[in-house]
């Protein structure tokens, strides 16, 4: 019906007609797509305010001064020193990607560079099939296997330690690492392989001289972001790495890797879970979540100015 | 003419695969130059070219089941432009990765017959890649250099080769042989891709002559670059050859006959038609199948 009135006005082809209705459905389309889009963000930025509308509830309880500087963490004593938890974060972090980081860049350097298309296509899934095993698996693993494996080639190891949970979550970030810097060794352009090599470059030369240096940012954010992983990874520390709060003992750094520490993540559950806790100790959890929130944060925001500012453009 | 060296190098052919056998390279190496000298000798009544450097005899490459080149007898003499041309596909560029075995890397090449170099075949059991390519440098067809500073790109080969006394003199005297002194002496920590893409060749070039090799494989070097920059390799080659043997691929047959002392030219199927004197080969081909390539009215 609209078409006829259209068309009567202006002669000629029949372009200008449009459905009633299709603008409105588009549009419809359009906010649909957005509010998915905008979800996560929304989810996100709720989490931030109510853990640091939490947190600030603490933290008028608690002076900031003393938490952050505290060396000794007791609920029960309502002593909330924050330098203990991030000890035993320290030491995650620390020993896992001391493991992790050289393990994982010459993991991705051996698929990238070296390996045969056969040995690729069974190793990748390989590592792929590492990344999907459940965190308390790890952490059960670190228990019953490491712990008693580090006992008997004659660590003095307690059997919670801090060591065999690292281990294992340094295990457990290898495939971050190396699938990353994987990618990254992959992206480099075969002509710059052909000019090293056409130097008299050896192939240990050409991957160590070019590949790994131009790949270098995308190695470096692959770390960023397994060191995130590892300072946020809960259950493996939760079941391995003891629940006793500890300051670092700098005057014997040996020793540290033998006793159990609680990170900042395994003190949030065991308050969490606690049979009765304290307003004021509930809320630390907060101010401890929120803490742990602006550090991995921080390095993410690290990561991708990172990736941006050394993004080569090769060709 | 080019029969005529093919036969006299056959008659030097058992002495290098007895020199070989000795398999004690210095000792071996001189007589064999002194094969090679003997070979200049008779060149040199014909015209004017220098002793060769690279031979190649019966040399055939297979990708697969694809025969790329087919029976290539060839004779690259020293200190001189050596060009290669022909149409898209006729085996020049694999050619010229024979010589420093760049078609290794490539898992489904496969070379059949002898390729010498300084009367030694490349590819004898004992020959390293790696010390032929030290000797045998390679310019690429796009401009690749490191994603490092301009100084570190012309350091690289000098680093991997431990010849790390007077880089800064080595570097320098490289840029200059390249002519690229003058626009990138004030900017050396500068990276090496924020130069243009003529620069960058010629960044390419100073690499590769950096570590003073005796060859310079040159792949279609200027096809990727505008007239100007083209023109600047150009004038750039000829000088190069004063101090070193070039040996460039290209499609572009006017380059070829500008800047080259002599020619190769390669028809469709890897067969390597007429070898000579680039005046020759421009001016007065034996093959009709060459005048035609030349004249555009094939290929």
């Amino acid at each position: 019906m609209r078409d006829n009135t259209m068309s009567t006005e202006t002669p000629g082809p029949n372009i200008t007609s449009r459905p009633s209705g299709r603008a409105a459905r588009e549009r419809m389309y359009r906010y649909v797509l957005l509010l998915c889009a905008a979800t996560s963000i929304l989810v996100t930025v709720s989490i931030v305010v109510l853990l640091a509308r939490d947190a600030i509830t603490f933290f008028t309880l608690v002076n900031p001064v003393d938490f952050f500087t505290g060396t000794e963490f007791l609920i029960s004593r309502n002593v909330y020193g924050l330098l203990p938890l991030l000890s035993g974060t320290l030491l995650v972090t620390v020993i896992s990607a001391v493991i992790a980081l050289p393990t994982g860049v010459a993991a991705a350097v051996y698929l990238s560079e070296y390996a045969s298309d056969q040995m690729r296509s069974v190793l990748k899934p390989g590592l792929e099939i590492l990344a999907g095993i459940p965190t308390v698996v790890y952490g059960i693993f670190a228990l019953v296997y490491v712990t008693p494996f580090l006992q008997t080639i004659g660590l003095p190891v307690n059997t919670f330690n801090i060591l065999s949970a690292s281990i294992m979550v340094g295990i457990m970030i290898i495939p971050m690492v190396s699938s990353l810097s994987e990618d990254a060794m992959s992206a480099v352009p075969d002509s710059l392989r052909q000019a090293g090599y056409g130097m008299g470059a050896t192939k240990f030369e050409v991957t160590t001289g070019v590949v790994v240096p131009a790949a270098a940012s995308g190695i470096f954010s692959s770390f960023i972001l397994a060191l995130s992983r590892a300072i946020g990874e809960t259950m493996i520390v939760v079941v391995a790495a003891g629940s006793r709060p500890r300051m670092l003992n700098l005057s014997d750094p040996l020793a540290n890797l033998f006793q159990g520490y609680q990170p900042m993540t395994a003190a949030m559950v065991q308050i969490n879970s606690a049979d009765s806790v304290s307003q004021l100790g509930f809320t630390s959890l907060f101010a401890i979540g929120l803490t742990l929130f602006v550090i991995t944060f921080l390095l993410n925001l690290l990561s991708n100015r990172i990736a941006a500012r050394y993004r080569e453009e090769y060709e | 003419m080019t029969e005529n060296e093919m036969t006299s190098n056959e008659s030097t052919e058992p002495t290098p695969s007895t020199e070989t056998a000795a398999s004690s390279p210095d000792p071996s190496g001189d007589p064999l130059i002194d094969q090679s000298i003997d070979v200049e000798g008779t060149d040199a009544n014909a015209g004017e070219t220098g002793k060769p450097v690279i031979e190649s005899r019966d040399l055939n490459v297979f990708y697969g089941e694809t025969q790329a080149l087919q029976g290539i007898d060839l004779a690259i003499p020293e200190k001189q432009v050596t060009a290669m041309i022909g149409p898209s596909g006729c085996g020049k560029s694999t050619f010229l990765r024979c010589i420093n075995r760049m078609n290794d890397l490539i898992d489904a090449a496969r070379v059949e017959g002898d390729l010498y170099f300084e009367g030694k075949n490349v590819y004898d059991a004992d020959v390293d890649p790696v010390a032929l390519r030290r000797r045998i440098g390679m310019v690429f067809q796009h401009p690749n250099p490191f994603p490092k500073s301009i100084y570190d790109n012309v350091a690289y080969g000098l680093r991997i080769q431990d010849q790390t006394e007077d880089i800064d003199d080595k570097v320098e005297t490289a840029l200059k042989r390249a002519a690229l002194w003058d626009e990138v002496k004030d900017q050396l920590d500068k990276s090496a891709l924020d130069l243009s893409g003529g620069q960058q060749q010629r960044l390419c070039i100073a690499r590769a002559i950096a570590v003073d090799p005796d060859v310079i494989l040159m792949d279609e070097p200027a096809s990727a670059l505008d007239p100007i920059a083209t023109s600047k390799i150009e004038d750039l080659i000829e000088e190069l050859a004063e101090e070193f043997t070039v040996v460039i691929v290209t499609h572009n047959m006017q380059q070829a006959a500008r800047i080259s002392d002599k020619t190769a030219v390669f028809l469709t199927g890897g067969e390597l038609v007429e070898f000579d004197d680039t005046d020759k080969i421009f001016e007065n081909p034996d093959s009709q199948r060459v005048e035609d390539y030349i004249t555009g009215k094939f290929g």
